[in-house]
């Protein structure tokens, strides 16, 4: 199968630290690849650079076959979208919820003016929300409620990939669950291809058919989820999973489905 | 899985009520409103002309026919008053209009891109800030002559630059949002995010610096007026019409202190205004 997602050997310095050392990874058509590490690995800069927003050192960015370059055309801003750790400030706030789905609806010619409204609607319904909230403002909404816009902002455009940082990192508990589930049906509705990057061992396991781990901008192991969760490969991996606090009922073999 | 009912927060209050509940938005809005409807509708509200004077009436105190009684060459000082406002307040809206959206457009363009042009865009505004306003709003109003042209010059030269200052700080940290990360992940240019997504959320900011910096403008109005190189005589202006009557402060102290009173009004209730509306978005 052709690869969604290609990365090679992707570096970015800043200054004289090196926040990505020669990354490569590859995302296969309609998995998840769950990407973890702790906090300043480099799992967002590689997201970033992925996205467009951060142009890497060296190394290159395939989406399918072509090379995505410094100035990326339309059609490749339209290709790869992502959802922010943060709702509370991801969304415009003199922005109605209208504006900020039909933004990108408009921009890319998805549908044309006149279909634009029942468009947006659809959106709110995939994520589970009523369509009353397309006259309101992001302030209106509680942290789950915007994390679940900001998921219908990245769908509205139809990419081909979805990268999606620490998307519930932010949310308490009991929304992330409901966050999760809602991934795990897009995931199997829309045959989603998705980079989703967290530091939660349990989240990764309840999202993620490949289990990729980052330490210190080094990709250090990437395997199938179910052998990294029995059978992690490398001694930093173990060290991450035997971090995981242990409950009654262990997190990585109850899992969400 | 079910659609999650939204929990029906408090739908936007009325604007009214927001005003409302903002009494220095509701004082100032009201005198503001007020000194503008009697600039507008001055001949409907006064029976004298502007400059119609009566040689057998000169430095009479305030009466039931002069309200405010009337100048050294009988003209009547409330219908001068009412006029000045018209002449005064409308340079002061006019010569605003271009620096507020150059500034802020400047001030977006430095914030929002960084690098380059917001060097270009800081050294501009920086170098014309190291000059004190006064002393380019005399040379430009001797280089043009006396008149209103020299206050929209200088206005045009350096009144963009308080407006820059504030929308580039605030575009700069703004840029570092999520919100502009993801319209950038969409493809959106430059040039549209600055003015669909940014603009909306500098305005506020840029319209509250607007309300003190008319106050600074009209003080500048009447200064070169009160000088003698801003408005020329017989417009009536608030500042020739301090200076005409300097020379009767012993017998006719009015002449003078009225204008000044008009100027430290429409101060207050700009002022008011301002603080209102800051008071008013911060709540929000």
């Amino acid at each position: 199968m052709k690869t969604a997602l290609q990365i090679e050997d992707l570096t970015v310095k800043y200054g004289e630290f090196t926040a990505l050392d020669k990354v490569s990874l590859a995302i296969q058509p309609h998995t998840t690849l769950g990407l973890v590490g702790e906090s300043g690995s480099g799992k967002s800069t590689l997201a970033r650079v992925i996205a467009g927003l951060i142009a890497p050192s060296d190394g290159q960015v395939l989406l399918g076959s072509q090379v995505l370059g410094k100035k990326r055309s339309r059609e490749q801003h339209k290709d790869i979208q992502m959802i922010f750790q943060n709702p509370d400030s991801s969304l415009n706030p003199k922005h109605t919820i209208r504006q900020i789905l039909s933004e990108g609806l408009l921009f890319h010619k998805v549908v044309d003016r006149a279909g634009v409204e029942q468009r947006c609607k659809e959106l709110l319904d995939r994520v589970h929300l009523d369509e009353r909230a397309l006259g309101r403002y992001p302030h209106q909404f509680s942290g789950g409620q915007r994390q679940r816009i900001a998921i219908a902002r990245a769908l509205s455009v139809e990419p081909s990939v979805i990268i999606a940082d620490e998307p519930t990192s932010a949310l308490d508990v009991s929304v992330q669950r409901s966050m999760l589930e809602l991934f795990s049906t897009l995931k199997s509705e829309l045959n989603l291809t998705m980079l989703f990057i967290s530091h939660d061992l349990g989240v990764i396991h309840a999202i993620s058919d490949i289990v990729a781990v980052m330490k210190q901008g080094q990709l250090v192991e990437v395997n199938p989820k179910d052998q990294f969760f029995s059978r992690p490969e490398t001694s930093y991996s173990r060290e991450l999973l035997s971090a995981v606090p242990k409950m009654p009922i262990s997190i990585t073999t109850g899992g969400l489905s | 899985m079910n659609t999650t009912l939204l929990d029906l927060q408090q739908e936007n209050q009325g604007v009214l009520k927001r005003i409302l509940n903002t009494p220095s938005l509701l004082v100032g809005s009201i005198m503001f409103l007020l000194l503008i409807g009697v600039a507008v509708f001055a001949p409907f509200i006064t029976p004298f002309e502007p400059s119609e004077q009566n040689l057998y009436a000169i430095l009479q105190p305030p009466s039931s026919e002069h309200w405010l009684g009337t100048d050294q060459l009988g003209r009547d000082l409330f219908t001068r008053l009412i006029y000045a406002a018209r002449t005064d307040l409308k340079i002061m809206v006019l010569a605003e209009i271009i620096p507020f959206c150059t500034g802020i457009f400047l001030g977006m363009l430095a914030g929002y891109y960084g690098k380059w042009v917001d060097t270009v865009i800081s050294l501009v505004t920086d170098t014309f800030i190291a000059f004190p306003f006064y002393l380019i709003v005399i040379i430009v109003a001797f280089a043009s002559g006396a008149g209103q042209k020299g206050i929209y010059i200088t206005f045009i030269l350096v009144g963009w630059i308080v407006f820059a200052r504030v929308t580039r700080g605030l575009s700069a940290s703004f840029r570092k949002q999520e919100w502009v990360a993801s319209a950038q992940t969409m493809g959106i240019p430059g040039v549209k995010i600055i003015l669909r997504h940014l603009l909306p959320n500098v305005l506020p900011q840029a319209v509250v610096v607007l309300m003190t910096d008319m106050v600074g403008l009209l003080v500048a109005i009447v200064t070169l007026g009160y000088l003698g190189i801003g408005i020329a005589p017989p417009t009536p202006d608030w500042g020739t019409m301090i200076s005409d009557g300097q020379s009767f402060i012993t017998t006719a102290w009015w002449l003078s202190a009225v204008p000044g009173i008009a100027v430290v009004y429409t101060g207050i209730a700009l002022s008011l205004v301002g603080d209102g509306l800051a008071d008013l978005w911060r709540r929000k």
